[in-house]
């Protein structure tokens, strides 16, 4: 399939979001709100770092058994009532959901927030067939106006302020007063809950994604804070859950121990609002509920990630922590990183995904500061991972020529001890002298790519090597 | 080879297995058996009043409100009084329950109706299966008893709870759900409710009522 994506134009991407001056705003919220509210939350809860353990080997559990797991689930969804479709790739699943969606005489789809459905691009494919799917997350909602990509797997209209939302709502939005008063945002909240009240009541089909998978029961599971998930999956006829393989956990009191990060990790709540386990089809005596229940699994790539350095990434419960903390994220946003997942997870899943030639540079856009994986409540080492794909990308030959000769020079002198000391002493040396008036440079020869946004410190006119062999002397003299 | 085969065919080779090691079903089938519990906090492992109290205070936080009758006599009551103190019409929609069915609403002027939601209703009343003491969570069971559709459809939501059915932790509350469904079974849906509907979407400003109910009420009932 095409894979629609602008992760090969990163470091365009990147210039352009840092020049954004609405974008800069509003990033300004994701460094203000989740990091306080993650820790507070935290520090709440004395058993979290032993909880954090605790999911993580349950996913690392669940992993090695993954096949033994699915066939437990696909045995127990199909008990309840339900179907299980398996679909290799993107395609596939597009496929398999079309012909749900037809058999069930869909004219109108509502949609919970996932991003797997943006993975296969569920909206274009379904518009494309003549079915009209409706996100119903008020921040997937306000981005399917502007037709753009989710830039934050938790919160996808974070890249937004309230007047942009303003706008569109009053271009879309015909039907309303046009004098009407939409200045603050809970006016805004207010408009969106009217619209979309109507389309879940008049949906023919609901698509929800899964936060988890329970092979124990055959349960899927969804957590949302609006309950928007819940009316688009208990008041159509057929509700699809679209999964990727590795959502699955053992049993419920596994899942319990997940959710306890989960919430806690991405908003700092105790708890998110609704978490809701859905098993099979409306019972028998139901009053109300879906009468038709499928699942689709898709593979997309993952099975291909078992077995290898890149499977601790299958771990992830999409919280968004660690691009909440990390200090690329706040400076360009999600858009920049061209695809469907942003941030530290987004920079080692991304190249899984959909190459590393088309997005093997995205690791490169970290100042490997390690907070990703000091926050990642199921403890993926996001920098770890992110230097298994830059060695990649150098081994296949992926990395530009300038960078290229510039490591290779570096190896040169590194390789020679001496010289390399020589070199640097001479360079400390130069550049101190020469910056010992201002303490700093606006300019330096052949790093214009730094000193084109901040003075460069000018260092002491000593090398780190110098003054530890100095310090040592001292001590042991 | 089918979709299916296929995909369980890569995980194997990933994973250098085969499927049929005897160990490893050995051990995937003891997991799903014993469920194991994992890390439970301290905080929820009270009794008694403690245990109400901690209920409470996290259900507070969630920004519900809450409140206490001593018998489900009181619940009609307690109900009237609140629909009136938000100066909220009389009415009220609630499945077939028979806790709440056996209830004194004669003792109200409530205009009282049953069945599920078809999105018009203002308030209705649900009964919880139980409760969380840990983080003052409401669970819910599907079914013409307490159909899901009064969990999100009215905008004003009000939960009956026993005090009795409300456990430290969400694995007793799993207990119970296997010893009413059967082990491995479960209600079409369980909802697991910790405060109102809200949405953080629009610059990141906390917003209460965004599909869901803009205000949770729970009376706990105590007896």
């Amino acid at each position: 399939m095409t894979v629609h994506t602008t992760s090969p134009q990163f470091k365009q991407n990147a210039a352009r979001a840092l020049h954004d001056s609405q974008l800069q705003k509003a990033l300004g919220n994701v460094k203000q709100g989740f990091i306080d509210k993650r820790q507070a939350a935290a520090d709440k809860l004395p058993e979290f770092e032993a909880l954090r353990d605790s999911a993580r080997d349950i996913k690392n559990h669940t992993l090695e058994h993954l096949d033994l797991y699915l066939e437990a689930y696909e045995q127990k969804v199909t008990a309840s009532g339900g179907h299980v479709h398996f679909a290799r790739n993107a395609d596939e699943a597009r496929r398999i959901i079309l012909d749900i969606c037809r058999d069930a005489g869909a004219k109108t789809v509502t949609k919970g927030k996932s991003m797997i459905s943006e993975e296969i691009e569920i909206n274009r494919h379904l518009e494309a067939n003549g079915i009209k799917p409706v996100e119903t997350d008020l921040g997937e909602y306000i981005i399917q106006l502007r037709n753009e990509l989710p830039s934050h797997i938790i919160a996808p209209a974070v890249h937004l302020n309230a007047t942009q939302v303003e706008q569109d709502f009053r271009r879309v939005h015909k039907q309303f007063d046009a004098k009407r008063d939409l200045s603050e945002p809970v006016q805004l909240l207010t408009e969106a809950r009217a619209v979309l009240r109507e389309r879940f009541l008049a949906a023919d089909v609901g698509i929800t994604g899964a936060n988890f998978l329970v092979a124990e029961t055959g349960t899927s599971i969804i957590v949302t804070n609006e309950g928007n998930g819940d009316l688009t999956q208990i008041l159509p006829k057929t509700h699809i859950v679209l999964a990727s393989i590795e959502k699955l956990v053992p049993t419920l009191e596994d899942v319990s121990q997940l959710l306890r990060v989960l919430a806690r990790s991405a908003t700092g709540q105790e708890m998110s609002v609704y978490t809701t386990f859905s098993t099979g089809p409306r019972r028998a005596g139901d009053a109300d509920g879906p009468e038709n229940y499928h699942v689709v699994l898709i593979d997309n790539g993952r099975s291909s990630m078992l077995g290898t350095s890149f499977e601790e990434m299958l771990r992830c419960i999409r919280c968004g922590a660690c691009m909440n903390h990390c200090p690329v994220y706040h400076a360009v946003g999600g858009h920049a990183y061209g695809w469907v997942y942003p941030g530290p997870m987004g920079a080692v899943l991304t190249p899984s995904l959909i190459g590393v030639d088309k997005a093997g540079h995205l690791p490169n856009a970290s100042t490997f500061c390690g907070r990703c994986e000091s926050v990642c409540p199921v403890r993926i080492p996001l920098p770890k991972l992110m230097r298994h794909w830059r060695e990649r990308e150098f081994e296949r030959h992926l990395a530009p020529a300038s960078v290229r000769s510039g490591l290779g020079l570096w190896g040169f002198f590194a390789r020679r001890p001496s010289l390399y000391r020589f070199a640097t002493r001479a360079a400390m040396a130069t550049l101190g002298f020469a910056g010992r008036q201002r303490g700093r440079f606006s300019w330096l020869p052949l790093a214009k790519g730094w000193t084109k946004h901040r003075d460069f410190p000018a260092p002491q006119g000593e090398t780190f090597q110098a003054r530890w062999q100095r310090e040592r002397n001292r001590r042991t003299a | 080879m089918s979709a299916r085969d296929e995909i369980f065919a890569g995980i194997r080779r990933s994973l250098g297995v085969n499927g049929s090691e005897t160990i490893r079903r050995q051990i995937v089938q003891d997991r799903l058996e014993r469920a194991p519990k994992g890390v439970i906090p301290a905080r929820g492992q009270v009794s008694g009043d403690e245990r109400i109290a901690l209920f409470k205070t996290m259900a507070e936080a969630s920004l519900a409100t809450v409140t206490e009758v001593n018998s489900p006599g009181e619940v009609p009551q307690s109900i009237a009084l609140f629909l009136r103190n938000h100066n909220l019409p009389a009415t009220l929609r609630m499945g077939d329950d028979p806790r709440l069915k056996a209830m004194p609403w004669g003792e109200t002027t409530l205009e009282i109706s049953h069945g599920p939601s078809q999105g018009g209703d203002l308030n209705a009343v649900s009964h919880a299966f139980g409760g969380v003491a840990e983080t003052g969570t409401l669970a819910m069971v599907s079914g013409h008893e307490n159909p899901s559709t009064l969990n999100f459809l009215p905008d004003n939501h009000i939960i009956v709870v026993s005090a009795k059915d409300i456990a430290s932790d969400y694995e007793s509350v799993w207990n119970r759900v296997r010893f009413s469904f059967g082990k491995g079974s479960m209600p079409r849906t369980v909802n697991w409710i910790t405060g109102p509907s809200r949405s953080g979407d629009i610059e990141q400003t906390l917003l209460l009522g965004a599909h869901g109910p803009r205000r949770l009420h729970v009376i706990v009932v105590r007896e």
